[in-house]
């Protein structure tokens, strides 16, 4: 089986975002950037493919010169070999990013495609349903498990409040939830080898964007809840609170 | 953060891996180990499977092949949450495969290294009640019958000797009288199961209560000639070799305490308020805390360097020293300063400040007192010449 893992370079959770002068994209200075954590989950579910059915496993991104340490990362963790698709221009959106893995993968010809449900920088939740629409392929979304058979896969994706079982013929494109499988250490002797392992550099190739920044602004904060237990005290005092500090009733 | 500067991305990462693991395996079973004072075979199963245990031997023991930065990185992270996970792996690398890596022959390496790096441990029996840092009175003695060493003598304070998962210990022993009256120190590797040869765990330690100490007890201890570690006469200089590259590990040690005690007394001062504002704001506090991210920041990038000289195989004596010297005493003040800032909290078992202030002291003792790092520094600029 021939595996296409999809992965992008995201700050880290707990960096502090701030948005850059032009008020249109993120401030990097002194943020440190991580493998997005839903493609984590993508890249453990696709290593545990190849470790019952082998194949090769390729692992690729689209981004700037800085993603490398990205790559050797999803290397470290067990992927074979690296694609990284240099994009030259800073601003790229989902489209942007679909037809450049589009590229690849029609020259790769994986079997299977998993990705992230979504990246933790810009969330759009948009590369797996386009790439569906550029290679014409079946593409499910926020799959929470997997039965690998012959040709086709079974599973289930979360929808809002259960599950949702799905049969699909392969090749596919996967996108995968949080939790799907706990993503692994890499280990020490893995990290090591990894820098043996092949990062192959193809050039972007350019793509109109489809949708601009006009303009990017910090979410406000959110205001601290009171949490009251539920006594029949507590029935009056909800009262007051909705009438005279949130003032809706 | 600290500065990123100069390391590789696989340093990076390794350190990414090695805090992450830290925090979330480690951390809070640390202060269940440390009340009960139990070593966890679970957690150093962890470790090994991360490859912790073999960090700088290379692929063909089974060892993950880092170099010294990285390694020293992994034990930086280690002790940055618990000292005594730290400890295990620190003693094991430095002192356990260490000896036997440099000074072993080929059946030597292959019988031990293997194993050492799949999940076993092994001691460095230096230390005896009579000798610590004056190795030259060692008491220990291995006399010569036939093909056979016979040893007797007893060792303490051996990190990794005492466990079920102890496959055996390097002992240094007496082996006969150098011309001008002088011991003859050899190293001999003798397995656990040895008739004759004991290990008790030593308990009730201010520090480093989930790491694993023991007391040998050699009796009549019948060891073949082939446990010899290099060639006879030659174990006063294995050891002083050994130290030198253990001095990292503590200086290490040292860096990742006084890093994880400075984030905890950061966090702390900017939570609690007194009169009406957080105590981070006073200079009082605020000095203290500049001066020990100075402090973090000049050693980090001292001992990366010094370690980048072992990489190269340059002579690391007096560099190893003061790099152990300073992070120890950084780890100090840093362990003060955050039990200060917590105040009455500081002296609570409930809070982490008191367990990087009683795991810090041993960094000023173990291999070799800030009293002998002195003096191996004033040594090397020539002041008792």
């Amino acid at each position: 089986m021939n595996i296409l893992v999809c992965v992008s370079r995201v700050p880290d959770t707990a960096a502090k975002i701030k948005v850059a002068g032009d008020n249109k994209s993120v401030e990097t200075a002194g943020v440190k950037f991580i493998l997005n954590p839903y493609d984590e989950y993508a890249l453990e579910e696709a290593i545990q493919l190849q470790e019952s059915k082998g194949g090769e496993l390729t692992v690729l991104t689209v981004a700037g010169d800085e993603a490398t340490d990205v790559l050797r990362t999803a290397l470290a963790m067990g992927a074979d070999k690296a694609i990284h698709v240099k994009a030259n221009q800073l601003e790229k959106d989902s489209f942007y990013v679909a037809n450049n893995i589009a590229n690849v993968a029609k020259e790769l010809n994986p079997d299977i495609i998993f990705l992230g449900k979504q990246s933790i920088d810009f969330d759009s939740f948009q590369i797996s349903s386009l790439l569906g629409g550029l290679l014409d392929l079946p593409s499910v979304d926020v799959v929470s498990s997997i039965n690998y058979a012959d040709g086709s896969i079974t599973g289930e994706k979360d929808i809002e409040g259960g599950k949702e079982s799905f049969e699909t013929s392969l090749p596919a494109i996967i996108s995968v939830q949080k939790g799907i499988k706990e993503p692994r250490y890499p280990k020490l002797p893995q990290i090591m080898k990894a820098k043996q392992k092949p990062i192959e550099v193809k050039e972007a190739i350019e793509t109109p964007l489809r949708t601009e920044i006009l303009e990017m602004t910090l979410p406000e904060k959110a205001r601290a809840g009171k949490i009251l237990t539920g006594s029949d005290a507590d029935i009056d005092e909800l009262v007051r609170l909705l009438h005279e500090d949130a003032k809706v009733i | 953060m600290p500065l990123n500067r100069n390391l590789t991305d696989d340093q990076i990462l390794i350190r990414d891996t090695i805090r992450s693991f830290a925090e979330l395996n480690i951390r809070k079973q640390s202060k269940i180990l440390d009340e009960k004072e139990e070593f966890s075979y679970d957690i150093t199963s962890q470790m090994s499977k991360l490859g912790l245990l073999g960090a700088f031997l290379p692929s063909e023991y089974g060892g993950a092949e880092l170099d010294y930065v990285s390694y020293i990185i992994a034990v930086e992270e280690l002790a940055r949450v618990d000292s005594s996970q730290a400890a295990t792996i620190a003693a094991h690398n430095s002192l356990g495969t260490g000896p036997i890596y440099y000074f072993g022959n080929d059946e030597q390496k292959q019988k031990y290294l293997p194993q050492l790096s799949g999940g076993k441990l092994w001691g460095f029996g230096l230390t005896e009640p009579e000798a610590g840092s004056d190795a030259g009175n060692t008491q220990t003695t291995a006399v010569q019958d036939g093909d056979y060493w016979i040893i007797n003598g007893s060792k303490i304070f051996i990190t990794n000797s005492a466990t079920d998962i102890t496959i055996g210990s390097t002992i240094l022993a007496v082996t006969g009288e150098r011309p001008g009256g002088k011991k003859e120190l050899s190293c001999f590797l003798v397995e656990n199961d040895t008739e004759g040869f004991s290990q008790l765990v030593m308990k009730d330690k201010m520090m480093w209560r989930g790491s694993n100490t023991g007391e040998l007890v050699l009796e009549n201890v019948r060891v073949h000639k082939s446990a010899m570690l290099g060639k006879q006469g030659e174990g006063f200089k294995q050891m002083l070799s050994t130290l030198d590259r253990g001095r990292l590990s503590i200086a290490a040690m040292g860096l990742g305490l006084a890093q994880g005690a400075y984030e905890l007394a950061l966090k702390y001062s900017k939570e609690r308020i007194t009169f009406g504002k957080p105590i981070s704001r006073y200079q009082a506090n605020a000095f203290k805390l500049a001066d020990l991210e100075m402090g973090l920041e000049m050693s980090r990038n001292y001992l990366y360097d010094v370690c980048r000289m072992q990489n190269e195989g340059l002579n690391i004596t007096k560099e190893g020293a003061i790099a152990k010297l300073y992070c120890s005493e950084l780890a100090h003040t840093s362990a003060n300063h955050c039990v200060q800032i917590h105040g009455g909290y500081g002296l609570m078992k409930e809070y982490d400040a008191e367990k990087y202030y009683r795991d810090q002291k041993l960094l000023e003792i173990g291999e070799g007192t800030s009293e002998i790092q002195r003096l191996v520094i004033a040594r090397s600029i020539g002041c008792f010449d």
